[in-house]
C-alpha cells in the first residue's frame, strides 16, 4: 500500500518528463498540417533536445549563479508538480501537503526562477521579458487558485486528489454554472501561464513581441534544452491537471491494483493528446493580442474565475 | 430528481444572463455587444418557460415566448439596424473607465450583489434561490453599463440590460407576473428602444457620431 503511491509518483514523473518533447511535436504538427505545410515530426523536439545536449555548455560573461540554476529550478518544480499532482492516481504521495496552494507556488518558483534568470543576463531583451512575465504571472496566478477553488468548494477540499475524485463520483457538477465559468477561466490562464497564443507566440523571436523567449535568449546548449523541456513538462503537467480536474474519467481511486493505474496512465495519455491537439487547432485561427490587450484578457478570466467562485458558494446551500 | 434538475436547468440560464452581462462590458464592438443581447434575450426567455414547462402552465410559457420575440428578435434588430446606419463607428471609442478597470468593477459588483442575494433568498420559497443573485448582478452591470458609456447606442444595449435584469428578477421571486403587466412593460421597453434609435439617428445626423458627451452643451 505504501509502496505504491510512491511507485505512482515516479511513473508519473517520468511519464511527463517523456512525454513532454512529445506534447510539443503533436502540436507543432497540427499547426503545421493545418497551415498547409507537412511539419518536421512529432519526434522533432526530441531530436532538437539530443542535439543541444551534445553541445558545449556556454556561460554568458556577468552571469551569476543565478542564471545557471534557473533551468535546474524549472524542471525540478515541474517535476514535483507533476509527481504530486493527480495524474494517475487520485492518491498522493506527499499527500496532505501537496494542495491546491503548493502546486500553484511551485509553478510560480518555476516563473520566478526564469525571470531572475532572464534579469541577471542584464540584456535589454531579457529585463523586458522579465518584466512582462512577471506582469503576467501576477495577473494569472490568482485566478489559476480562485477557478479552482472553485472547483474545490464542492469538494470541501483544496486538496487536489480530493477535488478529483468529488468529480469523477459526480460528473454532473462541471455542466453547472460554476464548473463552465471555472473550465474557461482555467483555459485562459493555463494558455497564458504557458505563453501559447495569443498571449506570446512560443514560435517567433521577434523582439517587441517576445516574453517567454525573449528571457531564454542567453541560454544555449544543454541549459537551453532543458529550459525547453522544463517549459514543455509545465505545459504537460497543466494540460494534464485540466483533464483530470474535469474530466477525471478513468483516473486510478486509492488503493486500486496495478491494472487500474496502467489504466489510469492510458486514460491521462490520451486525454492530454487530445487537449493539445484541440489547442493547437484553436491557435491556428488566433493572432497574438497585443501586450497592453493582455491584461484585458486576463482580468476577464480572473472575472470568470470570481464569478465561478461566487455562484459556486450560492449554490452550495441548495445542494445540500 | 426532477425539481433537482428544474433548479439546475434556473440557474444554468441565470448564469448566461450573467456571463453575456459580464461579455457585454468586456466586449467594445457594438456589433458584437448587439449580438450577446440577443444571447441575453435567449436566456431571459428560458426563465419563465422552464419555469410554465415544469408546472404544465401554458401561460408562463406564453409570456416566454413573447419575450422570445421581443428581446432576442425585435429590439436586437431595431438595434442592428442603427449599428448599420453607424458607418463611421462600429466600436465603442474611448472609454470613460478603462477595460481592465471596468471587469474589477463588475467582479466588485457581482460579490457584493451575491451578498445581497442572501436576505432575498430567504425571503423567496427557495428554490430558485441562487439564481437570484446573479440576475441582480445583471441589474447593477447594466447600471454600470449605463453610466460609463459614451455611445448613445452602448447606452440602450445597457438599458435593455436593466430591464432583462429587472424582468429576470421578476419570474425568479414571482414566478411570473400577470400577462397583462408584461405586455405592458415590453411595450413599454420597446417605445423607449425605439425613442432610442430616433435619438441615436439624430445624432449621429447633427455630429456625425453618437457620442453622447456632445450633448453637454447648448447649441442653436
Amino acid at each position: 500500500m505504501s509502496g505504491l503511491p510512491l511507485l505512482v509518483a515516479a511513473a508519473q514523473a517520468a511519464g511527463v518528463l517523456l512525454a513532454a518533447p512529445w506534447v510539443i511535436g503533436v502540436m507543432r504538427q497540427v499547426h503545421a498540417r493545418l497551415q498547409g505545410r507537412v511539419g518536421a515530426g512529432i519526434g522533432q523536439p526530441w531530436r532538437d533536445l539530443r542535439k543541444r545536449m551534445r553541445k558545449q555548455q556556454i556561460r554568458p560573461t556577468g552571469t551569476t549563479v543565478v542564471f545557471l540554476i534557473a533551468p535546474a529550478v524549472i524542471a525540478g518544480s515541474a517535476l514535483l508538480v507533476a509527481a504530486v499532482a493527480p495524474l494517475i492516481t487520485t492518491e498522493s504521495a506527499l499527500d496532505p501537503i501537496a494542495d491546491l496552494f503548493a502546486v500553484v507556488g511551485l509553478l510560480l518558483i518555476g516563473t520566478v526562477a526564469l525571470s531572475l534568470a532572464g534579469l541577471d543576463t542584464g540584456t535589454a531583451f531579457g529585463g523586458m521579458g522579465s518584466s512582462r512575465a512577471i506582469m503576467i504571472a501576477a495577473l494569472v496566478e490568482p485566478t489559476l487558485l480562485l477557478a479552482v477553488f472553485a472547483l474545490s468548494i464542492p469538494a470541501g477540499s483544496s486538496n487536489l486528489g480530493a477535488i478529483v475524485s468529488t468529480t469523477a463520483r459526480d460528473p454532473a457538477q462541471i455542466l453547472t454554472v460554476p464548473g463552465a465559468l471555472a473550465f474557461v477561466a482555467l483555459i485562459i490562464v493555463i494558455v497564458a501561464e504557458t505563453g501559447r497564443l495569443p498571449v506570446d507566440n512560443p514560435s517567433t523571436h521577434l523582439e517587441l513581441t517576445m516574453i517567454h523567449e525573449a528571457m531564454e535568449l542567453e541560454y544555449a546548449g544543454p541549459r537551453l534544452a532543458l529550459m525547453e523541456w522544463a517549459g514543455g513538462m509545465r505545459l504537460t503537467v497543466l494540460l494534464a491537471l485540466l483533464a483530470n480536474l474535469f474530466f477525471p474519467w478513468g483516473i486510478a481511486e486509492p488503493g486500486a491494483g496495478a491494472l487500474a493505474v496502467l489504466v489510469a496512465a492510458g486514460a491521462i495519455a490520451a486525454k492530454v493528446a487530445v487537449l493539445a491537439c484541440m489547442l493547437a487547432a484553436a491557435e491556428v485561427f488566433m493572432a497574438k493580442l497585443r501586450l497592453f490587450r493582455v491584461p484585458e484578457l486576463l482580468a476577464g478570466s480572473f472575472l470568470l474565475a470570481l464569478m465561478a467562485v461566487g455562484t459556486s458558494s450560492l449554490l452550495l446551500p441548495a445542494g445540500g | 430528481m426532477p425539481g433537482q434538475t428544474e433548479t439546475v436547468t434556473v440557474t444554468t440560464a441565470a448564469g448566461a444572463l450573467l456571463l453575456t452581462a459580464v461579455l457585454i462590458v468586456w466586449r467594445r464592438e457594438l456589433r458584437a455587444m448587439v449580438l450577446l443581447l440577443t444571447c441575453q434575450g435567449v436566456a431571459l426567455a428560458a426563465l419563465p418557460i422552464i419555469e410554465g414547462m415544469q408546472r404544465a402552465e401554458a401561460g408562463l410559457v406564453s409570456i416566454g415566448l413573447v419575450v422570445l420575440t421581443l428581446r432576442a428578435a425585435v429590439l436586437p434588430l431595431v438595434l442592428a439596424r442603427l449599428v448599420t446606419a453607424h458607418s463611421t463607428a462600429r466600436r465603442e471609442g474611448r472609454p470613460v473607465i478603462g477595460t481592465v478597470a471596468s471587469l474589477l468593477v463588475t467582479a466588485l459588483l457581482i460579490v457584493l450583489s451575491f451578498a445581497m442575494a442572501r436576505p432575498i433568498q430567504r425571503l423567496a420559497d427557495g428554490t430558485d434561490a441562487p439564481a437570484v443573485g446573479m440576475v441582480l448582478a445583471v441589474v447593477f452591470i447594466a447600471l454600470f453599463t449605463m453610466a460609463t458609456r459614451r455611445r448613445a447606442l452602448s447606452q440602450a444595449v445597457g438599458f435593455l440590460m436593466l430591464d432583462n435584469g429587472i424582468t429576470g428578477i421578476a419570474f425568479l421571486l414571482t414566478s411570473g407576473v400577470p400577462v397583462i403587466v408584461e405586455l405592458g412593460a415590453s411595450l413599454d421597453v420597446l417605445f423607449v428602444t425605439l425613442v432610442l434609435g430616433l435619438l441615436g439617428r439624430a445624432l449621429q445626423r447633427t455630429f456625425g457620431d453618437t457620442d453622447t458627451h456632445r450633448l453637454r452643451e447648448l447649441r442653436d
